[in-house]
């Protein structure tokens, strides 16, 4: 039982994770209609800031702060040299584009900080565990999911409570008009990719101490998060938080729980070779199911 | 005949160029120029296939490389389990692509625009983890194929010439049946649905048919590219369908100039051939090419074809009284 309600957490932690990308990537795609693969590449990027700062200034909160910063940075000059250039393109041009810029950013990290993945030592504090309702959990798993429900609430803030969010809903459900009211799309533009890659950034970051700083660790969790983008519907936050929770459970359950489920109706052997194939389809096969059921997600944003 | 412009001259001489290669080869006795070009053949293959369907048909599948997968692994496990006979691999490698590319059209394309991008993709990754965790066929790392398929003699895949050459018919046969099936009726209606489905539809056409029959000869023309490929590395692993693979060959079909018959080919030579100079020249070449594909996407739409095109009409052709 401990250990169920142990890896309902993970799953928890995870799923929030992936909302933060898929917050990003949605609302990039909501608003501008453009594909990002480059967004795995913010995420790395906001993971090798992290271990940077982090070992510059020997504090990691100061450092995750900067990390943050910097990944907004990027985010925003990545907007201004290449992005803009690419809406109102067709999507095929997006993913080329962007496909370029995963490249780009893949190389530059190895030219700048080396082949080799780095570390991201976690502080004292958050290492040991900690105990809720009476059992142990690691506390920095805990904070990953503390952190990601205070943005994801600041977010819906955000977006549905404050000018900036009027305007960014106005911009998705029609660009032109919103800018016929004199409002400066450009810049309102950069400031939502730039919103994006701080959102990729801290996912970057927050997952660094779980796993090592690596090229190429931005790569996977896009496919998930561009997953729970479709699986939620294009264009809505609130389908991508579902979606990003329903991935989470599911892919750490099934990792879990799956193995022993098979052995009960296959044989130890076929079980062996069949569990780990089947539980990193799974949320494929989930995708691929809403796709077929309902073809615009489940929270399809705009009737556009 | 074609009329005489610099494009067709030009596409002339590279088909051409590509026919005598291994005769420089051996000339110069140049054997890596013939080993890369094999690779080319085979990749310029894969890519005009994705052409049929993405270049004619405007359906942007992300999730091509998985054909090179299903191909290499069909032969890859027969090779495994003893069968050589490239009479039986080869067969089986038509039906198997053909038969993943029916069951993934047929629920892809009830989907459209990013929906379907997305979707092709998720079927890709699916079959690279169904591939991964098949230990019998070495999961991760791979499967060395020891043999390669054996036909009647004197063809022997095993030479190097003979291998190019098989390659190359098979590219030509391609380009062919891609000609003879855009200028087909079945290819007028594929081009009619890319301009405007809904109007296609409203002419009388059942354009989910005509789109899935296009979709299913693009898997089998890319499955046995991907039966080619594994022949000429003596290997398959699951990482020739990942989906920057797929990448990849989206990348030739639009370098090279979509919806064009020859584009795709100079496409996989200009890729190619640019990853061999760009590595040759600097380690980190991918931060030249990362770029350089962002100024393709922003301004030369048309790709190498629609450069060719831009020349021909500046150095009109004398057109013959």
């Amino acid at each position: 039982m401990t250990l169920f309600i142990e890896q309902c957490l993970n799953g928890l932690q995870f799923g929030l994770l992936l909302f933060m990308l898929a917050a990003g990537l949605t609302l990039v795609f909501g608003i501008m209609d453009l594909v990002n693969l480059a967004h795995g590449s913010l995420y790395m990027v906001g993971a090798y800031f992290a271990a940077t700062f982090t070992a510059f200034t020997g504090s990691f909160v100061l450092g995750a702060v900067l990390a943050l910063l910097a990944t907004l940075l990027v985010g925003m000059v990545v907007e201004v040299v290449a992005m803009r250039r690419l809406y109102g393109r067709d999507h095929l041009d997006h993913v080329l584009g962007t496909f370029g810029l995963i490249l780009f950013f893949n190389e530059s990290v190895r030219l700048i900080w080396g082949p080799a993945g780095l570390a991201l030592p976690l502080p004292a504090w958050l290492q040991q565990p900690i105990s809720i309702l009476g059992f142990q959990y690691s506390a920095y798993k805990f904070s990953i999911i503390v952190v990601s429900l205070i943005v994801a609430g600041g977010l819906y803030a955000l977006v549905m409570r404050t000018r900036i969010g009027m305007l960014i809903r106005a911009g998705a459900s029609n660009r032109e008009m919103v800018g016929a009211l004199g409002v400066n799309i450009k810049l309102l533009y950069t400031l939502v990719f730039g919103l994006g890659a701080a959102l990729a950034g801290l996912a970057g970051l927050m997952q660094a101490p779980i796993l090592t700083v690596q090229i190429g660790m931005g790569e996977n969790i896009l496919i998930l998060a561009f997953v729970i983008t479709v699986i939620g519907g294009i264009g809505s936050i609130r389908g991508a938080l579902v979606a990003a929770l329903l991935v989470g459970f599911i892919d750490t359950l099934g990792r879990s729980y799956l193995p022993d489920m098979l052995r009960e109706v296959l044989s130890p052997a076929a079980a062996s070779t069949l569990a780990p194939a089947l539980s990193s389809m799974l949320i494929y096969l989930l995708m691929a199911i809403v796709l077929i059921v309902k073809p615009e997600g489940l929270f399809s944003a705009g009737q556009r | 005949m074609p009329p005489l412009t610099f494009r067709n001259v030009l596409v002339a001489v590279l088909l051409i160029a590509l026919v005598l290669l291994p005769v420089y080869s051996h000339l110069a006795g140049d054997r890596f120029a013939l080993t890369l070009f094999t690779r080319i053949v085979i990749m310029a293959l894969a890519a005009v296939s994705l052409n049929l369907i993405l270049g004619f048909g405007g359906m942007m599948s992300f999730g091509h490389a998985v054909y090179l997968g299903i191909g290499g692994y069909a032969v890859g496990a027969l090779a495994n389990e003893g069968v050589y006979s490239g009479f039986v691999q080869w067969p089986v490698v038509i039906l198997a692509s053909a038969l993943f590319a029916l069951v993934i059209g047929a629920l892809s394309l009830r989907t459209r625009g990013v929906y379907f991008i997305m979707i092709t993709l998720a079927f890709a990754q699916m079959a690279y983890y169904i591939f991964a965790g098949i230990a019998r066929y070495g999961g991760d790392d791979g499967l060395t194929i020891y043999k390669r398929s054996q036909f009647v003699d004197p063809l022997n895949l095993s030479n190097k010439t003979q291998f190019y050459y098989v390659c190359l018919t098979i590219l030509f046969a391609a380009i062919y049946l891609v000609y003879r099936l855009i200028n087909s009726r079945f290819g007028m209606v594929l081009q009619g649905v890319r301009s405007n489905e809904v109007r296609m539809r409203a002419v009388g056409f059942p354009t989910y048919r005509y789109k899935l029959t296009a979709f299913v000869i693009a898997g089998v023309l890319c499955g046995l590219s991907g039966a080619l490929l594994a022949n000429q590395a003596d290997f398959v692993s699951p990482s020739v369908m990942y989906w920057t693979r797929s990448g990849d060959l989206i990348i030739m079909v639009v370098l090279g100039g979509m919806g064009t018959v020859v584009g795709p080919v100079m496409g996989a030579i200009a890729l190619l051939v640019l990853e061999e100079v760009l590595s040759g020249f600097t380690e980190y070449w991918q931060i030249i090419l990362g770029p350089l594909l962002l100024l393709v996407v922003l301004f030369a739409r048309g790709g190498i074809d629609g450069l060719l095109g831009m020349l021909s009409e500046r150095f009109p052709a004398r057109r013959p009284s």
